[in-house]
């Protein structure tokens, strides 16, 4: 819409009026301003949405919690900018926002061409289709000739076509800015089928107004590696970023949580537990960071597991299986770099 | 008596810093250095961030490829062709939608205007109504009230409107039968621009012929049977040259045919309507700056209403209207690119959309994007000032 045409035009003017902008030493501004402006999306449940209150939640706003609860000592200390999937990597670039954690599909094109850096993946998804029941379709290979709603500006939008291009199907793309019109659209039936990842998939389903009438499709077409997102050139502010979310997952690993965290701080004998929570050693320094980063994080915003029962697990509207996002150890795909 | 011949001194050259001349010249000078040297700097300065921020820069994108499809193409385009062929459909698509939206806004724009001068105090009113109810309205609600609350509300494919079991109404679009052409067929446009060509002349020696006898002449109607007889007897000799294909209900959707987007349907509509209301306030305006001595004077020849409309009233007040009602198209055209609200595929949504977020060029496609729509305004602008002069009072 004309107004991200505007925030887009608005970057590209500070990148040309603005001598230097945001790059190196993110840490220090952020410990300046006191607080971690953190991109997030527009809503989408599990992953990073507005209560009624506007508190931010999803397994999104938890690693921008922990970046800010590593760096300033309280997870609260986030700001939060609701971004469109055209407007995101602008407004990472341009230094707007300190993380982009939305949702992002890392890409070669993305880690080169574009400037940024991808900090790890907090979540392994793959792109599928939903189609209403009532057609009766069973495979996504039946859909030729379809009406595709679709979101702009992501990596959907060219697997639908590679998909479309390599099984020799036509298909008419309706492509939205907004997921949330990209989700009427589809409802409305304007379009047949409305793709995107998995996981969103499975959340943009709750705003449906009939969700059972909806079936998603067996096919997953696409690798989608979902992380957080720095600017390229910021090595340190990379790396607190990536070892923010490695601590979530190691915590998970060696079963500290945010209920445990004290008794293991004081009581636990293992030598990983004391580096993790900074009761030996100093990891933390090589961060540029305090000692306790990773108890605060463990502490404030929990372990890895934690926060994807408490957004996205079964047990939530969303109601992801833990699937291929299991720790390595019990089959997944979730493996921390050692904290030491 | 030898007269002395006084010279008068050739008037002192002031100084040079204070001869208004170079002064001029100086400043001048100044200004542009100072306007080039900004635009240096700021290239300059551009071409340093990206690099060191480690973006891509370049149009060298332009021919790679663009990987993705498009809803509405008028060009040829497929997924294997290249970010500038994907630019040049959605161009097209710009072009397309405020051309169309023009026509509209004009047509509906005079139609209305005169009907709110009109003695007919209903369609005075209604005239007045629609006006006051539509210009005061956001461009952007309209757009959304068209494709949410109306185009939405039509049947799914399988319950489509009929009309003649050819044309195709539903949430997806208009489908209407497409004319398919045969070999022979160009002789039918041929003999069409043949007569275009004709009608011009016809046109020229009948002004020629009132000017110098007073003769009139039935131009309109002997052109239109020019213009309709002779493709029709390029059609009689070839032998209809052309089939209808017609669109059918095949899986999801119908095949074949042509078919209008609901998008596009819905950026034209609002767009026209909106546009007309300032349009029809134009031409009210610049009717009622004709004196009303011109119409008494008309009756007085004996000329009848529409004729004193046609012959007296539009000429004059088209001087008025004109200029204001160039800026009113180049808004048009601007807001077209609100289509980007809806998923109709016009530049801003396909290349400063698609394409911006696949390369990730910001700064380059934004420029062109930029261009573009200064460029089609700047046409708009030049073409209307041309008819401008044309139009404008000849004085004799």
């Amino acid at each position: 819409m004309k107004n991200s045409v505007s925030v887009i035009a608005l970057a590209a003017a500070a990148v040309m009026f603005v001598a230097a902008p945001a790059g190196a030493g993110t840490l220090e501004e952020v410990q300046k301003k006191g607080f971690v402006q953190c991109g997030v999306s527009q809503g989408v449940p599990g992953f990073s949405n507005p209560d009624e209150k506007g508190n931010w939640t999803g397994i999104d706003v938890d690693v921008c919690r922990a970046v800010a609860a590593a760096v300033l000592g309280d997870a609260g200390k986030v700001k939060f900018t609701p971004l469109s999937a055209k407007e995101r990597f602008t407004a990472l670039q341009s230094g707007e926002i300190d993380v982009l954690s939305r949702n992002t599909t890392w890409t070669l094109v993305r880690d080169t061409a574009l400037g940024l850096n991808f900090a790890g993946v907090n979540y392994y998804d793959g792109q599928g289709f939903m189609v209403r029941k009532d057609l009766g379709i069973k495979s996504a290979m039946e859909l030729a000739g379809a009406s595709v709603c679709v979101n702009i500006g992501t990596t959907t939008e060219l697997n639908m076509a590679d998909f479309f291009r390599g099984n020799s199907m036509d298909y008419k793309p309706v492509v939205f800015e907004k997921a949330d019109e990209v989700v009427a659209a589809y409802d409305s039936g304007r379009c047949d089928v409305y793709t995107t990842d998995q996981s969103a998939l499975a959340a943009q389903r709750i705003k449906l107004k009939d969700p059972k009438a909806h079936v998603v499709l067996p096919e997953v077409i696409s690798k989608e590696p979902l992380g957080p997102v720095v600017r390229h050139g910021d090595d340190q502010w990379l790396d607190i970023v990536k070892w923010s979310l490695y601590a979530m997952l190691e915590a998970e690993e060696y079963g500290v949580s945010s209920k445990n965290v004290d008794k293991v701080k004081s009581g636990s004998k293992n030598p990983i537990h004391k580096r993790l929570l900074g009761v030996e050693g100093d990891l933390g320094k090589n961060l540029g960071l305090g000692k306790e980063w990773a108890y605060n994080i463990v502490k404030q915003v929990g372990n890895y597991g934690e926060s994807f029962d408490r957004n996205v697990g079964p047990s939530t509207a969303v109601g992801l299986p833990r699937g291929v996002n299991a720790q390595w150890k019990d089959g997944g795909l979730q493996y921390a770099m050692p904290v030491r | 008596m030898a007269e002395e011949t006084k010279q008068a001194p050739p008037p002192a050259r002031p100084p040079i810093w204070n001869d208004p001349v170079y002064r001029a010249l100086f400043f001048q000078v100044l200004v542009l250095g100072g306007v080039i040297l900004g635009g240096a700097y700021l290239v300059n300065n551009t071409l340093a961030n990206l690099e060191r921020q480690g973006i891509a820069s370049g149009f060298g994108f332009l021919e790679r490829t663009a990987g993705f499809s498009i809803s509405m193409t008028l060009i040829e385009y497929s997924e294997e062709m290249s970010y500038g062929r994907a630019f040049f459909v959605s161009l097209v698509n710009t072009v397309l939608v405020s051309l169309v939206g023009i026509v509209l806004a004009t047509i509906l724009g005079f139609i209305v205007g005169i009907a709110r001068l009109s003695s007919n105090w209903l369609l005075a009113r209604m005239a007045a109504v629609y006006i006051e109810v539509l210009r005061n309205i956001p461009l952007l609600l309209q757009i959304f009230f068209w494709y949410f609350a109306v185009l939405r509300n039509l049947p799914s494919p399988r319950q489509s409107v009929e009309v003649f079991d050819s044309f195709f109404l539903n949430k997806r679009g208009l489908f209407s039968p497409a004319p398919v052409f045969e070999p022979g067929f160009w002789l039918i446009p041929t003999a069409f621009a043949v007569g275009v060509v004709a009608v011009i002349f016809l046109a020229r020696w009948a002004r020629k012929r009132r000017d110098a006898t007073g003769q009139p002449f039935h131009t309109v109607y002997v052109s239109l049977g020019v213009l309709i007889a002779l493709p029709f007897l390029a059609a009689i000799v070839t032998g209809f040259p052309m089939t209808w294909e017609y669109p059918v209900l095949k899986g999801f959707n119908f095949k074949g045919g042509s078919e209008l987007i609901p998008e596009f349907v819905a950026l034209v509509f609002a767009l026209a309507l909106y546009t007309a209301t300032f349009i029809a306030e134009i031409v009210r305006a610049g009717i009622m700056a004709v004196s009303h001595g011109q119409t008494e004077a008309s009756y007085a020849l004996g000329l009848r209403p529409g004729p004193t409309l046609r012959l007296v009233v539009i000429p004059q007040a088209l001087r008025v209207i004109i200029p204001p009602l160039t800026s009113q198209y180049l808004n048009l055209t601007k807001n077209s690119s609100l289509a980007a609200a809806i998923a109709y595929p016009d530049v801003v949504l396909v290349f400063a959309g698609t394409a911006l977020m696949q390369t990730g060029q910001a700064v380059e496609i934004i420029a062109i994007t930029m261009a573009v729509y200064l460029t089609i305004s700047l046409l708009i602008s030049a073409f209307m000032n041309w008819y401008n002069e044309k139009m404008a009072l000849v004085e004799r």
